[in-house]
């Protein structure tokens, strides 16, 4: 356990997924998160594969809360 | 179309005989089932031999195999022989003339991992052979774990592993995503190892001659023999199919011997990727030389598109069966395809607008890596490389004229499109 609260304690090694199969295109993500979500021409996300900045996790994690769809997720790499 | 025979390679078939066996031919040839008393025992070798999945993926089939022998409970394997491209017939000519080997492989692959359960998985109709020889083993007392057939639509992703598991668990071919791994969650959350029914036919060799014998052919990174499925344009220039065995390397101008003079040559299948046939001439059947140009080797279909053939009408006719094949399960594949189908239909016409190969390039870009499966993804590929390979057709069909208008269909697609969206069971 000493490990895991470890790298959970590191910034920047988390990124931001979509369940494509369970997303429905809401675009609430992308309303909330604009600076790593955006969508496409059909309002399906489009989300920037790079970790998320630490000075982001917490709107990220509002944003993985907020969708309606529960098809997003804050993964650790 | 019934495929025919090539039996190429200085190595000789291994998988192939030379007519198709039953349980006493194999036997005669190959002697009995070489299991090795334990699970984990055969993996080593299978390790040492470098086999890799003859399914698409191309990843070192040992791997699996040492992840469900790792899992403990109730363990499945499955060999599978549901092949969903339409293109490719040689896992079907595999099951119809060497079943046994097949089956064989199957056996070691579930003592290898400690499977309590053997599947496999197969189109509905057409393999009367291997059903047969299942019958045959239950007969002769030959299998240590009985065989059971799950059947898969006709659908192009029925094949796909995560489908595969869901219809094998009583429910829907449909791709799902992320994790677990079918190898930590597979058939009814079991562990389960899935292997294309060649791969078990290779296992098979392997567990019987050994890993230095399987590297006697191939190349050093990708050893082995192959199946491949070719098509070439006969005399009447109707297509020719042919599945032949080839040894990893073999130079493609040797299977196709018509490469230098066609148009452009189909790697991989309708995931795959176009390349102008003078470059393809000089490629050998391997995935090194193959990636250097963007291309897979796949499931080792090759279609060589002849002269007097418009390829943007070829890329059109197949993007609109794969749009028709998505699950519809995720957004960006079920937006997108059907557009990127529209505007390689509207670029394989007279005159398109000037934004329509933007269109497509532009749409295959955006659904790449957005599935919950790779449908988007090697719908792109195959059909960015279309637009890269017949780019002088572009140029003809921009100014009003076409190499080969109205020229008959090459590549193979199944009669009709799917017809409703409840048939993926």
């Amino acid at each position: 356990m000493g490990g895991y609260q470890a790298r959970r304690a590191q910034p920047g090694t988390r990124t931001l997924r979509v369940d494509p199969i369970q997303c429905t295109g809401h675009g609430v993500c992308a309303e909330l998160l604009p600076e790593l979500i955006a969508t496409d021409e059909w309002g399906y996300p489009v989300i920037d594969p790079r970790p998320v900045p630490p000075a982001l996790e917490a709107e990220a994690r509002k944003t993985v809360a907020a969708c309606p769809a529960l098809a997003l997720r804050l993964v650790r790499e | 179309m019934a495929p025919g025979y090539l039996r190429a390679g200085p190595t000789g078939p291994r998988l192939l005989p030379p007519a198709a066996e039953d349980l006493r031919a194999h036997l005669a040839r190959h002697g009995p089932v070489p299991y090795r008393g334990g699970a984990g025992l055969l993996i080593p070798d299978v390790r040492a031999a470098g086999l890799t999945g003859r399914g698409g993926a191309g990843f070192p089939a040992h791997r699996k195999l040492a992840i469900v022998a790792a899992a403990r409970g109730r363990k499945v394997v499955v060999g599978n022989g549901a092949e969903s491209e339409p293109a490719s017939r040689k896992d079907a000519v595999l099951l119809r003339d060497a079943p046994h080997l097949v089956l064989d492989g199957l056996q070691l692959a579930a003592e290898a991992t400690g499977a309590a359960a053997a599947v496999l998985y197969l189109h509905r109709g057409g393999h009367a052979a291997v059903l047969r020889a299942v019958a045959e083993r239950q007969a002769a007392g030959v299998d240590r774990l009985p065989v059971t057939i799950a059947e898969a639509p006709p659908r192009f992703l029925a094949g796909q592993e995560t489908a595969l598991v869901s219809r094998v668990g009583g429910g829907p071919a449909l791709p799902r995503f992320g994790l677990p791994r079918v190898s930590e969650r597979g058939v009814a959350g079991a562990p389960t190892c899935v292997h294309n029914v060649e791969t078990l036919a290779h296992l098979a060799l392997i567990a019987r001659h050994g890993p230095r014998w399987f590297r006697a052919a191939g190349t050093a990174a990708e050893p082995g023999t192959m199946l491949t499925t070719t098509y070439e344009a006969a005399a009447d220039g109707k297509p020719r199919c042919l599945v032949a065995e080839a040894p990893i390397g073999t130079p493609l101008a040797d299977l196709l011997p018509g490469l230098p003079g066609a148009q452009a040559l189909l790697v991989g299948g309708f995931h795959g990727t176009w390349l102008p046939a003078r470059t393809a001439a000089t490629l050998t059947l391997d995935n090194q030389a193959l990636g250097r140009h963007g291309a897979a080797l796949g499931a080792g279909v090759l279609a060589a598109l002849p002269a007097g053939r418009c390829g943007l009408a070829e890329a059109a006719r197949v993007t609109r069966y794969l749009a028709a094949e998505s699950a519809g399960q995720c957004g960006p594949c079920l937006n997108g395809l059907p557009r990127i189908a529209a505007a390689m239909a509207e670029l394989a016409g007279p005159r398109p607008r000037r934004t329509t190969r933007e269109d497509a390039e532009r749409w295959a870009g955006l659904v790449t890596g957005r599935g919950a499966c790779h449908h988007p993804d090697g719908t792109a590929r195959f059909v960015r490389s279309a637009l890269a390979a017949f780019a002088p057709e572009l140029s003809r069909h921009a100014g009003g004229q076409c190499s080969a208008p109205g020229s008959r269909p090459f590549l193979p697609l199944p009669d009709g499109m799917p017809a409703a969206e409840d048939d993926w069971m």
